[in-house]
Formats: C-alpha cells, sequence, structure tokens
C-alpha cells in the first residue's frame, strides 16, 4: 500500500481528473442553463482531435490548444442549433454528437496521415517552471510536472463558479435553467443565454479532449477519451450541478483512474481489464449509494418556446 | 347622483385624452390562433394614475391581451401607444424598457432564486461587456427591496428562497419584481385568484397605496367585487371584443345603484343573465366514502369525512391547504400513515390505485396535462386509459382488443359530444374543453360509486363547463357520489350540496351549501375564525 | 332529506374486473349497435417525437420522412468523400454494389441487418418508455459473452443447447440492464449515464474473460472463447452464404415486439408511461415496476443480438465481435420512428451502410468509420426533425393554437341528462 499513496499517484490522479473536470464544467454551465448535454464525449474526441490535427500542421501545440477550442464552438454550436434554436430532444441531439463525434474522427485519421486508429506523435504542451513551489519538499514534484495549461484549467474551475454565482450572467443562466418561462418574463433572452451556454459546454468538452490528446499524450487514438465526457456528467451528478463538489468528484475520479493503472504494476494478481472498470463502477457505486434522489435544474430538457 | 349608469359608454371619452397622453392606448389590436379570433380589433385607453379594469370570462380574449401588452405575444394588426408614443413590443423586456410591471396569473418567480436574486433577474445593464463583468450586488438589491416594501407597507425577507414563501408573499415579491425597474404601469392577470380572503385584503391595500404613489394599475379579474371596489374604470371583454366600457364611481348612491351596475356588467360579460342555479339533491342515499382520522403523517390530516349517495360534496380552501395531498391519499398515490378510508363499507386503505378505480372510485385529475391524457396517444388510447386490465378489453393478458377500445370510444365521444376529427387523431389535436370532456366521459364510464373531481372545470369556456356540471350533477342524482375539490366559490355554490373547508392539511368548517354564509368560509378559509374549528 | 336504505352498493365481487359502466359496457362489446368503423392500425409514440407523430401521423408521411432523413445524412456526409479522393459515383456504386450487387451480397447485407434489427428492437422499446438505452453495446456484448460462454461449457444436446445459449444471452443482456434499470427505477439515475457505464464495464468484463489468462478463453485462438458444439450454431438458411436463421429470431423478435407494444396491456402500461408518466400513475401504473420490466426487455433484446451473432455468424464469442451494433442501433430505432416495421426498413438501410462499407474502403478508401458518421447524422436529423416539420407545416398552414380553439363557439349542452348513469331502483 505505502508504493501505492505516493506523491507520483497524486500527481498522475490531477492529470486523469483534469480530462474529466472540464467536460463536467461544461456539463454543468450547458444544464445549468437547461440544457442536457450527454455529448460532452464526442465534443471531447473532436477537441482532441483537432488539437492534434492543428499541432502537426503548424508545429506549435499552443495554435493546437486553439483549434481546439475552435472545433467547441463549432461542435457546440451544432449541438445549440439542434436543441434551442430548432427544439430538437437534447438527449438525441447530443447522442447524435457524440456518434459523429466518434466517427468523424476515427474517419479523419486514415483520411489525413493513411493509417487507422491513431495519429503519429506531435509535439506536447510543456510543463513550466515555477519558482519556489517546485523546490517545496515532497510536494515540489507535484508542481514540476504540471503545465501552463493546469493551471489555466485549475483557474477556469474558480472563474466557472464566479460566473455561475456571483455575476449577473450566471444568474441569468441559471434562471433559463429553472424555468424558461419565468426567465423569459423577467426579459431575458432565453434562446441566446441557452445558446451561449451550450456554446461555451462545447468548448470546455474541446479544452479536456485537447487536454487528452497535447498534454498528458502526444497525439490522437481512436476513442480515446473512453467515456471520460460520461464520467463528467456522472461527477455532475454526484456533485448536485454544484462546482465544487462536481470538482471534488472528477478528482475522485482521477484517483480511482490513478490507483487502477498503478494497481496493474503493483498486484499482479488483479487482472488488469478488470481494474480499468474501475472508476465506471466506482461512478455507478456514487449514483447508487451517495447521491440522493438525484434532482437537477428544474428546467432541463424542456425546449422552450413561446406560447 | 345617477352617473354611475349613465357612464356606461361604448366609445371611450376621446375629449379627457387630450389633456394628459393616456398610459396605455390600444387601437385596433386583433389577433388570432388559427381560425380563432381571441382579440378582435381592440380599443382601450387606461388614463393615466387610475386603476383600469379588464373584466371578463375565462376565454374572453383578457390574458391574450395583456400578453400583447407586455410584448409575450405579436398582434396581428393594431398600434399600441404608451404615454403617447408609440411602440413596438418584441419581448417583454421591451415592454419593461417602456415602464409596463406585468404581474401573471401564474406566478412568475423562480423558487430556488432568493427574493433578491429574482427581484434584480435580468435587469442588469445592457452590453455584452458590461453584464459580463459586473458582480451581482445583492446587497444593495436587497436594501432596496426592504425600502421599497417597507414604502408599499409591507415587510419582506430579501435573503428568502422563494419556494419557502407563502403565496401572499409571493403575490407581493411579484409585485415588487414588477416595479423594480420603475415600471409606472402595472398590470396584473387575476392577483387574487390563488390568495385567500385576508390576503387578498392586503394586495387590495397594496394597489391603493400604488395608486396613490401615481401608479397606473390595469387589473385584470372575473371578480366581480374586486373590479366595483378598486377599479376607476372597467372595461369589459366577451368573445375577444370590447363588450362596453363603464365608468365606476367612489361612492354610490345606494345599493340599488351599485347593483343595478353590476347587472349591466354581468350583462356585457356574459351576453345573458346570470345562470339559473341547477336543482338541489332530494334524495341523500347512505354514506359511499367515509374517511377516518385519515392522515399521510405530513401535511395532511388527520381528517374525518363522509360523502353520501347523491350528494356534491365540495371541498374549498385556499391551494395548498391539503387538497392535492386528500386526492393522493384517496386515490392511493401516496400511502395513509394512519386512519382509513372506506368505500362503501369496504376497506380500501391497503389497496393499490388500479384496485382501488376496480372498486368504484373515478378521478378527474387537477391537472390535465400531466395526470389524465397523454398528448401523443390517440382518442382511443386515452380513452382506455386505467380500463385495460381484464374484460372486455383485454380478456388474457396477452390481447388487447382494439376493436372493443375503438367502439368504446367512439361511445364515449358520442355521448360527451366531444369534438374530435377522428378517435384516431392523437388527443393533442382536440381543444382542452374537449380533452377534459374526454377525460369527465372515461371516468364516468367506470360507473363510479365515487368521482373525485379535482378543479373539473378550470381553464374550461362556458359550454364546456356546463357540460362538465352537468355530468356531475347527473352522476349524483343516480346516486353516486360526487367529492368536487375547487378553487372557484361560484362553482361551489353552484353545484355542490355540501361544503367542508380545509385549512393546513384539515378540516375547519363544514355547511350546506343551502345554509352557506360567504363571508364565513372565508374566515374558516383564512384562519381567522379559529374558535369554530371542530 | 330522506335516507334511502335501499341505495346501491359497489359490486365488491367483481372488484378483479374492470368496472365499467354496462352502457359503456355494450359499446365496447359492440352490442349497442351502432356503426362504427374498425380503427385503422396506428402508430403512438413517446413524447420524444411526438411533435413528428403529430405533424404527420400517417404512414405516407411516416415513408417520406424516412427517405428524407436518409437522403439528407447521405448528403450531409458528401464532403468526406471529396475529403477523401474519391468520386462521388465510384462511392456509390462501390457501397450498393458491394451490398446488394449479387445474392451472395445481398445475404451478407441480411447478416449485417440481424443484430442491427434486434438490437435496434431493443432501443426502441425502451424509448416508448421514454427511457433512453444507450447501454445495448454493452448488453450485446455480455449477452454474446454468457452465449459463448454456455455454449463453450454446457454439455447439452445441440438444439437443445442453442435454445439455452439464447436464453442465457438474453438473460444476460437484461441483467446487465438490471443495474441502470434499479437506479433508474429508485434513485432517479439518469440512464444514460449508468447504462454508458455499463458498457464500459461490459467491455472490461468480457475481455477479461476472454484475455490470455482469463477464465474462458479458447486453447486455439486468443480473445475468443472455445467453439460451441457441432450443430449448437444457428443452421444457414442460405446455402453457400453466411445468412443464418438468426433472420428469423430478428423477425420473430420484431412480430412480438409489436404484438407487446400495441395489442397486450402491458404494451400499453409501457406505453402510456411512456407519453405521460403523471398519467399513468394516476391510473395505477406502477411507474417503477414498468421503468425496470422496460429496461430488462430492453437489456434481453440487446442480448439476444449478441447471442445470435455469436450462435450464427461466428460460433464462438470474440471480445471484439460487435463493431458498435449497439451504437447504430440508436440511430435504427430513431430512423425507423420507434415503430417496428420501421425498425426493419432502417435497420435494412444500416445493413446496406455496413456491408457495404468493406468494398468502399477497398475501392473508393473510405473509411468503415464513415457508417458512424452517417448514424449520427441520421440522429442529428431525427433529432431535428420536429422542428422542421414545424417549418414545414407553419408554412403550410398557420398553426392552431389550442387555448385559441377553446374559446370558440362550443356547442351548447344537451338537456337530456348524461346516459352512463342508470338510476338507482
Amino acid at each position: 500500500m505505502s508504493h501505492l499513496l505516493t506523491i507520483s499517484l497524486v500527481i498522475s490522479a490531477l492529470h486523469l481528473a483534469l480530462p474529466i473536470l472540464m467536460p463536467m464544467l461544461g456539463g454543468l454551465i450547458s444544464e445549468r442553463s437547461g440544457v442536457m448535454n450527454i455529448g460532452l464525449e464526442g465534443m471531447m474526441l473532436i477537441g482532441a482531435f483537432s488539437a492534434v490535427l492543428v499541432t502537426y500542421f503548424t508545429g506549435s501545440p499552443w495554435l493546437g490548444l486553439v483549434g481546439a477550442l475552435c472545433s467547441g464552438v463549432l461542435s457546440g454550436s451544432a449541438l445549440a442549433l439542434m436543441t434551442v434554436t430548432l427544439r430538437g430532444d437534447q438527449v438525441v441531439a447530443s447522442a447524435a454528437i457524440n456518434l459523429i463525434g466518434a466517427g468523424l474522427t476515427a474517419a479523419l485519421i486514415p483520411v489525413i496521415w493513411d493509417i487507422d486508429g491513431l495519429t503519429p506523435s506531435v509535439a506536447k504542451i510543456p510543463s513550466i517552471h515555477v519558482p519556489f513551489l517546485e523546490d517545496l519538499p515532497a510536494v515540489g514534484r507535484i508542481f514540476r510536472s504540471l503545465s501552463l495549461v493546469d493551471y489555466i484549467c485549475f483557474a477556469l474551475v474558480f472563474l466557472v463558479w464566479w460566473v455561475l454565482f456571483r455575476t449577473d450572467a450566471g444568474l441569468r443562466i441559471r434562471a433559463c435553467g429553472e424555468s424558461a418561462e419565468s426567465a423569459d418574463v423577467a426579459g431575458i433572452a432565453v434562446v441566446r443565454t441557452r445558446f451561449f451556454a451550450v456554446v461555451s459546454s462545447g468548448v470546455f468538452g474541446a479544452l479536456g479532449g485537447a487536454y487528452l490528446s497535447i498534454v498528458t499524450l502526444d497525439m490522437f487514438q481512436a476513442s480515446m477519451t473512453q467515456g471520460r465526457g460520461f464520467l463528467a456528467l456522472a461527477a455532475m451528478v454526484f456533485g448536485k450541478w454544484r462546482v465544487w463538489p462536481g470538482a471534488l468528484a472528477c478528482i475522485a475520479f482521477g484517483f480511482a483512474d490513478a490507483i487502477a493503472l498503478r494497481a496493474q504494476i503493483l498486484w499482479r494478481g488483479i487482472p488488469h481489464e478488470l481494474l480499468i472498470a474501475l472508476p465506471y463502477v466506482l461512478a455507478l457505486f456514487a449514483l447508487a449509494t451517495f447521491v440522493g434522489r438525484a434532482s437537477g435544474p428544474a428546467g432541463v430538457g424542456k425546449p422552450f418556446t413561446r406560447a | 347622483m345617477s352617473a354611475g349608469f349613465e357612464a356606461i359608454m361604448t366609445k371611450d371619452d376621446a375629449s379627457r385624452s387630450e389633456l394628459t397622453p393616456a398610459a396605455i392606448r390600444l387601437s385596433g389590436v386583433s389577433k388570432h390562433f388559427g381560425p380563432v379570433k381571441a382579440n378582435r380589433s381592440i380599443d382601450l385607453t387606461v388614463q393615466p394614475g387610475s386603476v383600469h379594469g379588464l373584466l371578463g370570462e375565462n376565454g374572453a380574449g383578457k390574458s391574450t391581451l395583456m400578453k400583447i401588452l407586455f410584448g409575450m405575444i405579436r398582434p396581428d394588426a393594431g398600434r399600441i401607444q404608451i404615454a403617447g408614443e408609440e411602440v413596438m413590443l418584441r419581448s417583454s423586456a421591451d415592454a419593461l424598457a417602456h415602464g409596463i410591471g406585468m404581474v401573471q396569473q401564474h406566478f412568475s418567480l423562480i423558487g430556488k432564486l432568493t427574493v433578491a436574486e429574482n427581484l434584480i433577474l435580468g435587469r442588469g445593464s445592457k452590453g455584452f461587456a458590461a453584464r459580463w463583468l459586473r458582480p451581482l450586488d445583492l446587497e444593495a438589491a436587497s436594501r432596496r427591496a426592504v425600502d421599497l416594501s417597507e414604502r408599499l407597507g409591507f415587510g419582506i425577507d430579501p435573503s428568502a428562497r422563494c419556494e419557502t414563501l407563502s403565496v401572499g408573499a409571493r403575490q407581493k415579491v411579484e409585485i415588487l419584481k414588477a416595479l423594480w425597474g420603475g415600471a409606472t404601469t402595472l398590470v396584473l392577470d387575476e392577483p387574487t385568484a390563488a390568495l385567500s380572503p385576508p390576503d387578498a385584503e392586503e394586495l387590495y391595500a397594496l394597489l391603493q397605496n400604488l395608486q396613490r404613489d401615481g401608479t397606473t394599475i390595469v387589473l385584470i379579474s372575473h371578480k366581480m367585487p374586486e373590479i366595483m371596489r378598486l377599479c376607476d374604470r372597467v372595461t369589459v371583454l366577451r368573445d375577444g371584443a370590447v363588450a362596453g366600457e363603464a365608468e365606476i364611481p367612489r361612492a354610490f348612491a345606494d345599493a340599488e345603484q351599485r347593483q343595478a351596475l353590476e347587472a349591466r356588467l354581468v350583462r356585457l360579460m356574459i351576453g345573458r343573465n346570470k345562470p339559473e342555479v341547477p336543482s338541489r339533491s332530494h334524495h341523500i342515499w347512505p354514506t359511499v366514502l367515509s374517511v377516518r382520522k385519515l392522515s399521510d403523517g405530513d401535511r395532511f390530516g388527520p381528517v374525518d369525512l363522509d360523502v353520501h349517495g347523491g350528494e356534491i360534496l365540495a371541498v374549498v380552501g385556499v391551494e395548498g391547504n391539503g387538497q392535492s395531498q386528500f386526492v393522493d391519499l384517496l386515490i392511493g398515490l401516496t400511502k395513509a400513515k394512519q386512519g382509513g378510508i372506506a368505500l362503501d363499507d369496504c376497506d380500501i386503505t391497503g389497496m393499490t390505485t388500479l384496485q382501488r378505480f376496480q372498486c368504484g372510485i373515478a378521478h378527474i385529475p387537477e391537472d390535465r396535462h400531466r395526470l389524465a391524457v397523454a398528448d401523443a396517444m390517440s382518442v382511443i388510447d386515452n380513452a382506455s386509459i386505467g380500463f385495460i386490465d381484464g374484460a372486455p378489453f383485454a380478456p388474457t393478458p396477452f390481447w388487447l382488443s382494439r376493436k372493443r377500445r375503438g367502439r368504446f370510444a367512439t361511445g364515449i365521444v358520442k355521448r360527451q359530444r366531444v369534438r374530435a376529427s377522428s378517435v384516431e387523431a392523437p388527443v393533442a389535436s382536440l381543444s382542452g374543453g374537449n380533452q377534459q370532456k374526454l377525460v369527465v366521459g372515461r371516468e364516468l364510464s367506470r360507473a363510479p360509486r365515487l368521482m373525485i373531481a379535482a378543479q373539473p372545470t378550470r381553464g374550461l369556456d362556458i359550454g364546456s363547463t356546463a357540460a362538465v356540471h352537468e355530468a356531475l350533477i347527473g352522476l349524483r342524482d343516480a346516486g353516486g357520489g360526487v367529492l368536487l375539490l375547487s378553487l372557484d366559490l361560484n362553482e361551489v355554490f353552484t353545484i355542490a350540496d355540501r361544503i367542508v373547508v380545509f385549512r393546513q392539511g384539515r378540516i375547519v368548517g363544514e355547511t350546506t351549501t343551502a345554509n352557506a354564509d360567504i363571508d364565513q368560509i372565508g374566515r374558516w378559509m383564512s384562519g381567522v375564525d379559529q374558535e369554530s374549528k371542530p | 332529506m330522506t335516507i334511502d336504505t335501499t341505495a346501491p352498493t359497489s359490486d365488491l365481487a367483481s372488484r378483479r374486473q374492470t368496472r365499467m359502466d354496462p352502457v359503456a359496457m355494450a359499446d365496447a362489446m359492440g352490442t349497442a349497435g351502432d356503426e362504427t368503423r374498425s380503427p385503422a392500425p396506428q402508430q403512438v409514440m413517446p413524447r420524444l417525437i411526438a411533435h413528428f407523430h403529430r405533424a404527420s401521423g400517417h404512414f405516407g408521411g411516416q415513408v417520406l420522412t424516412f427517405i428524407l432523413t436518409i437522403a439528407a445524412a447521405l448528403v450531409a456526409s458528401v464532403p468526406m468523400i471529396w475529403l477523401a479522393g474519391s468520386d462521388l459515383w465510384l462511392t456509390t456504386t462501390a457501397l450498393f454494389g458491394g451490398a446488394l450487387g449479387s445474392g451472395p451480397a445481398i445475404a451478407e447485407t441480411m447478416v449485417q441487418m440481424i443484430p442491427l434489427l434486434i438490437a435496434g428492437l431493443a432501443v426502441a422499446v425502451a424509448f416508448h418508455a421514454s427511457l433512453f438505452n444507450i447501454g445495448v453495446e454493452g448488453q450485446l456484448l455480455f449477452g454474446g459473452l454468457v452465449a459463448g460462454i454456455v455454449g463453450a461449457t454446457v454439455n447439452l444436446p445441440p438444439v437443445l443447447l442453442m435454445i439455452a445459449c439464447i436464453l442465457a444471452g438474453m438473460i444476460g443482456g437484461a441483467l446487465f440492464a438490471l443495474i441502470p434499470a434499479l437506479l433508474k427505477a429508485y434513485r432517479g439515475a439518469h440512464e444514460v449515464v449508468t447504462t454508458i457505464m455499463m458498457n464500459f464495464v461490459a467491455v472490461a468484463v468480457s475481455e477479461y474473460a476472454v484475455a490470455p489468462s482469463g477464465p474462458f478463453v479458447a486453447s486455439d485462438q486468443p480473445s475468443a472463447t472455445d467453439r460451441v458444439p457441432e450443430g449448437t450454431q444457428l443452421p444457414i438458411i442460405w446455402d453457400g452464404t453466411r445468412l443464418h436463421a438468426g433472420l428469423l429470431v430478428a423477425l420473430a423478435a420484431v412480430a412480438i415486439v409489436t404484438w407487446v407494444l400495441y395489442r397486450t396491456p402491458i404494451g400499453f402500461r409501457l406505453r402510456l408511461m411512456g407519453a405521460n408518466q403523471g398519467a399513468a400513475r394516476a391510473s395505477g401504473v406502477s411507474i417503477e415496476r414498468m421503468t425496470i420490466l422496460a429496461l430488462l426487455a430492453s437489456g434481453a433484446l440487446g442480448g439476444l443480438a449478441g447471442a445470435v451473432q455469436v450462435l450464427g455468424v461466428y460460433g464462438r464469442f470474440y471480445s471484439a465481435f460487435s463493431p458498435g451494433y449497439g451504437f447504430d442501433a440508436i440511430a435504427v430505432a430513431l430512423l425507423g420512428a420507434l415503430s417496428p416495421i420501421g425498425v426493419v426498413a432502417s435497420g435494412f438501410f444500416f445493413a446496406v451502410l455496413h456491408a457495404g462499407s468493406v468494398p468502399l474502403q477497398a475501392i473508393a478508401g473510405i473509411s468503415r468509420e464513415m457508417v458512424g458518421v452517417v448514424s449520427g447524422l441520421v440522429v442529428a436529423f431525427v433529432a431535428a426533425q420536429p422542428a422542421m416539420l414545424r417549418l414545414w407545416s407553419g408554412w403550410r398552414k398557420p398553426a392552431v393554437d389550442d387555448r385559441a380553439i377553446e374559446t370558440g363557439a362550443e356547442t351548447p349542452p344537451a338537456a337530456e341528462k348524461t346516459a352512463s348513469m342508470e338510476m338507482p331502483s
């Protein structure tokens, strides 16, 4: 057990938590505005793919990151168009995003690189050096392993919380999620607000995907997100649609992932195929036990239309 | 001083509007939904600082007109002037910008948000950057809310979540919200519909304070006493058109003059004299439903109550005083914590919902769309809801007869005069009144011993309402028991034989309709008259 | 007021029977003698596509929507063909020639259709109850695994073993849906999230079972179970091709699902719950029980799809036997407008895509993954369908508002008493 709980476990848990944390924030914004987004998985894949694609052709992972964010705007807009503007069923529309995301990225790999399944290596986003912090005993290693993107991601958690609960825009978003009719009567442009929220959720999903492909790894692989978009939704439900508890749930999933990875090396007795399922089993267990009867924002899933 | 009667006019007083621009002036406003004209070339002038009543029955077009005025619906034709300026209202934000505040019939507060949050919702500065960068200043909002409410004569806790407030308090927050953006004209749509008499009194006082402050008020109502008491002037709508207008004097010379004006307004409103009261029950059979010490262990009970065959027993009370809990307990959607329910001397307390229906309970739910019909399913399917177990439709669990269900549905459609293009059409294609008639027909087909009718005529037009009343009276005359839960005292007085009053999940008063005293019922409902509790 | 003691009392002896007023009963039994038209076949859809139903409830409209949706999805995927540097004509001939160009090609398309059809039914059944079972892939995998294990380890005569395998597959699939079903019914956890989690669990479990050190791995083949005994496979029904009796199983499933959904009380309850949960509850339907039942039925069909594929095509369980049938099944169900007959048509369409994708890759150089893109596009167009139909019907005639009709003049109520009550004697 002492080999398991080390600083490197914490590092790997954080790195595994962030690609769940980002789509969790995206899902949270979207659901708080009243649109259920189960399409995060597809948005992540498209983001991860775009990041590698742009990095491959420009050589700069930072441009790759920008490319991923742009893809998030696109996939978010596509979902918003279907659900908010055209008032299609939210679950079905976001399932379409998942199918298209998984299919399109896998189909484009051979078109662009002439190989199946995974792309060649591209440049990664490097870690940055923070003086003082990384010289600290023990925890210094954590800071040494973090890149600028990690810091941005942690800052984003705070930013999302602040915007949602401390600004006028957040109040508007939450009002649309609780009751679109009431928000409309209060003079809020419900369609525009929801559209914006869904697009931001696309950006967060894409950021989570890009994190996997150009921060954690240096390439794209078909279906590389492995259900993290759905784990993010489970974390959001687990956190009862609040930012900080949701973030904690993501970190818990990150630890589960990290433990599963290390246990493969440490305990040969446990088949690693089963350990891979640990985060998912944990998520199911969490949904079954800790969370009371889950209830999100009242207006989720209801398309808004004026009478 | 016979001015009250003389003042009835069909054209507005043109000479007055030249002096000061009218607060609101609508001319030729029309709106149709499909083939139906909800508003037909309506002219309306509201003088600044006045309380203007808008009187009309359900479906007369009042709410449509007010939604047009608040930018929620765009008219097909007509002009809107606010304070002399011609305006185009594209959304409620436009209306708010022109100083119009609205208090909706259905509360527009968001329960999960606090009072202060609800008040500042949507009132941020214009412009994308300013909106984003501006943090919420809830403290300032709270201070302003307290100031404003004190000026209007009531107190409010700005940090309370709206879902925790009482109905009366919510209504006041609604008014604060409507005034928040500096509205000079306040439109209230049936503001006292859900209020108990004392809460309504407080609201009247509040409105009078507002008027004293110079606010123009448009009061939409179908309650005559309210209009007579508060309004300076009233416009009567019927079938989407203006039926007439009247000045209401501050004081009447005598009761006769007042009654004459009221009678005139009623005639304008319904196009005929007051409907005759149907005959009362002549025959009382033994008890059908007997409820003993029934409680859900939470917000309802203990309650003892009997419904006899051949009577319509009305349960009245302010909304949310245990009526829906009572229905849920009776039909078995919630389990009784203590006490018992017997139908024809047979204990049904432990039975499932389905078994209770099979024992002879029928239920017309309060919320048709939530509980009674499935919009996307056909008339046939909706007619067979609750009939699909056992004969005659499903002699075996592996066969559900479509032919028999079709005949059955056709029978209901014929008997209840449901207007439907076909029994295979989805129920959503029927109008609300026809959907309700279908539900009533379906429930009558159970040959019920006890009919539980929860607000069976809410939102229906006169014709459908009469049809539903007729059906309930028919059931009563045939020896069945009817438990009517209604918020509409007029309806209760029209068809009920006996009245019990619910407050906080208990019975606080009981009377026969014949001996009923409306003031006493009001006191029971509001809890003023504590000592008369049985 | 007099108390009359000869009042009618309810017939408690007949409590188990549906109580019905005699007039209504006569109506229903057809003894009242009125000339009612026999109702034509109708389809009822859950809330999800209620808009669609309202806009075009008739059969012709549904066929038109079906074709338009496919056309739109195919057109939307044309840019991919250009990206791949292929031309449209070559692609079309490769796809349709490969799928329908010859007898064996058609047989192969049918083989592809079998799992899509059964899995599509699985998704549709859940949708009818307003439940989105996105975990059919996992149920299919697990059902296939259980069928494969039973076939490889249990000792029974071949035909009995075949039936046992199929049943075991169905039970396996149902069990895999049980956890999401219980979580949905009693904890309110959204079934989309939980069934997806179960998909990953299914992948992990099935990979573990046939891993090099796994408990059920074959001695002669990695990532697979041992072959089922001779005669246990589903028989070939078209000699010289791979087309097996699974097609008959699939068509039987279509017939049974149709019957259960539209012609049995339980199907009625399921559809009622899907259309309006509140009305279902108020009429005595147990929502918890129906939710569990619907997801179990859906899971059993998913498991059946897996078992049929394992027994019909491979004769053993391979951990990678499904190229995502469970996900394409979502598109199959939605494109088929959730009607079992529609599912047959859309299952055929997707089978053409699957069967044609192999020559497509060889001839036109387009990745097989394009099938996934097309199904995604189909789902997207189905999601946007209500809006499109709304626009279309809005353009044809102004929308009719419900509330407005209510204000219209009603025929005055007749003076005669409601005929449905019997006077007490």
